[in-house]
């Protein structure tokens, strides 16, 4: 059973990783338009060019947007768009047919395309090491081990939520306007556009308990070194919390969800 | 010329009629803009804790930047992408073919094809922005910074859609350019700074390859009343340019097109 389960999956890489190939130029234009961290960069690079704001510095910053481009093109996910298109044309129908559980293959498709992204976050983390060198990154392993826990972390909190969004559409005409309104809270509150730290404290603790830091924020400050092992540690058991609970979300409103769905004109 | 104007009333009423039947999109699509614009907001505040200006710019001037982001980013969402979008739709499909045919300029045509009245929300966002801004500098402007100030919109309007029909162009060459607006959009996002926060390759960039410091920044710098006489030769001059090539490449790319069947 789990050996089949494991040969399906294994399939639908293949297929998400040539179909991935195929659309390699549509996937360098997504690529380009994160500009965000870049533009972001500039504004606090020109109020650090006066003074450190914070803990940040000039080469803080660089640090800290480039790898928030990387920690980005590791962990988005753009499932709530596709199963938006798909409920909406009937093409879900087809999904259902297969032998896997659709949201299988949405996850399929996400590490699918892990590969190309992994292929242009390489070139940003050289120019990161090579303009403000290793001094910025941590040097513990076992940061960066728990760095990768937290990409994976960060990654399913995403697609579960991104997901969850998604299976709206089968009870609202297009649930993509819900997503806009997430994608809005999510880039302000993630750490994407603003480092959490140079938020009042506020609201910074409240923000502790929101999964939106967990999803960029927290990974980018490790890299960046900001977090001991014991904090880390913690941190990153943290986002697993709001791993679980995204999933149990996603799963309620795709059970709801799909209980209503007729296909197209069925 | 009064029967551009007419077609132009016509096709205008054809949206809004099409948009009075979606009227509950009036709330959300308003709301959702005004949330995208406090995201631009908020980066904003943070950076001005504790200190008064940035790179020569004070908070107050700087909101007046994001406020001409935000009345730039209405008319594109409103007026310019929803026709300029559907040209692309027109090309792949062959139905391009029909819109030729019509006696009237076909860029004409193509260009007031659409309007999304509920996506300018946010011009409302963009004057609270300007009132906010200008109590933070303690002032009004005078009348004459306005007038020269919504004459630099003019062109900035003007500069938007040529680069945005050059983007279009483009579609006829190569078929699909389905996330072309969002490539435009994000190069697009770095107006929402005074252009002086950009340093090296970047400014150069971002003042004459795509002039997004014509489009936020001169506008914003006319309404503050600190715009000098080189900046308004360049600003006009530019424009002009940037129409001029964008119609020659889109009567050229016309020429070239030989519909979606032949």
């Amino acid at each position: 059973m789990l050996r089949d389960d494991l040969t399906r999956f294994r399939a639908l890489l293949r297929i998400g990783l040539l179909e991935a190939l195929a659309y390699r130029a549509q996937m360098l234009v997504w690529v380009l338009t994160s500009t965000m961290p870049l533009i972001m960069l500039a504004l606090f690079g020109a109020v650090a060019s006066e003074a450190p704001l914070g803990r940040y510095g000039q080469p803080q910053l660089v640090a800290y947007f480039l790898a928030t481009f990387i920690v980005r093109q590791l962990t988005s996910s753009w499932v709530a768009w596709d199963i938006n298109m798909e409920v909406r044309d009937g093409t879900l129908a087809t999904r259902l047919l297969r032998p896997v559980h659709p949201l299988v293959g949405y996850a399929a498709d996400g590490v699918a395309a892990m590969p190309l992204r992994l292929a242009v976050s390489i070139p940003v983390a050289a120019i990161l090491l090579f303009t403000v060198g290793a001094r910025e990154l941590s040097s513990d392993p076992a940061i960066w081990l728990l760095w990768c826990v937290s990409i994976v972390g960060a990654w399913l909190i995403s697609l579960f939520v991104s997901c969850a969004i998604g299976a709206l559409a089968f009870t609202m005409e297009s649930s993509i306007k819900v997503m806009d309104v997430w994608l809005a809270t999510f880039l302000v509150f993630s750490g994407y556009l603003v480092p959490i730290d140079l938020f009042p404290a506020r609201l910074r603790a409240v923000l502790d308990f929101l999964p939106f830091r967990y999803q960029i924020g927290l990974s980018v400050e490790l890299m960046t070194g900001a977090h001991s092992r014991g904090d880390a540690l913690a941190l990153v058991g943290r986002q697993w919390v709001f791993v679980v609970l995204a999933a149990i979300v996603m799963l309620a409103t795709w059970r709801r969800g799909i209980a209503r769905f007729s296909a197209y004109g069925g | 010329m009064t029967r551009y104007a007419r077609l132009l009333v016509v096709q205008l009423r054809a949206s809004l009629l099409l948009a009075t039947q979606y009227r509950a999109d009036f709330l959300i699509d308003g709301a959702i803009e005004i949330l995208w614009t406090a995201t631009a907001l908020a980066p904003l505040l943070v950076a001005f804790q504790g200190r008064a200006t940035i790179a020569g710019w004070s908070f107050g001037e700087a909101l007046v930047v994001l406020g001409f982001f935000t009345l730039l980013q209405a008319v594109l969402e409103g007026a310019i992408n929803p026709s300029l979008v559907a040209v692309v739709q027109h090309i792949r499909k062959g139905t391009l073919d029909f819109v030729l045919l019509k006696p009237a300029d076909a860029q004409f045509l193509v260009s007031t094809a659409r309007f999304y009245p509920w996506r300018s929300v946010n011009v409302v966002t963009a004057i609270v922005l300007f009132v906010i801004a200008f109590r933070a500098i303690g002032r009004t402007p005078t009348l004459a910074d306005c007038a020269l100030a919504f004459a630099f919109f003019v062109c900035s309007v003007t500069v938007l859609y040529s680069l945005w029909l050059l983007v279009v162009c483009t579609a006829f060459f190569a078929v699909k350019i389905d996330n072309a607006s969002d490539l435009f959009n994000a190069v697009f996002d770095a107006a929402r700074w005074p252009s002086s926060v950009f340093r090296g390759f970047v400014r150069f960039v971002v003042t004459f390859v795509v002039p997004l410091a014509l489009m936020t920044t001169v506008p914003a710098r006319a309404l503050l009343g600190v715009i000098d006489v080189a900046s308004i030769v360049g600003a006009v001059g530019g424009t002009i340019v940037v129409a001029v090539i964008a119609r020659l490449v889109w009567t050229r790319s016309l020429a070239g097109y030989t519909s979606a069947s032949s």
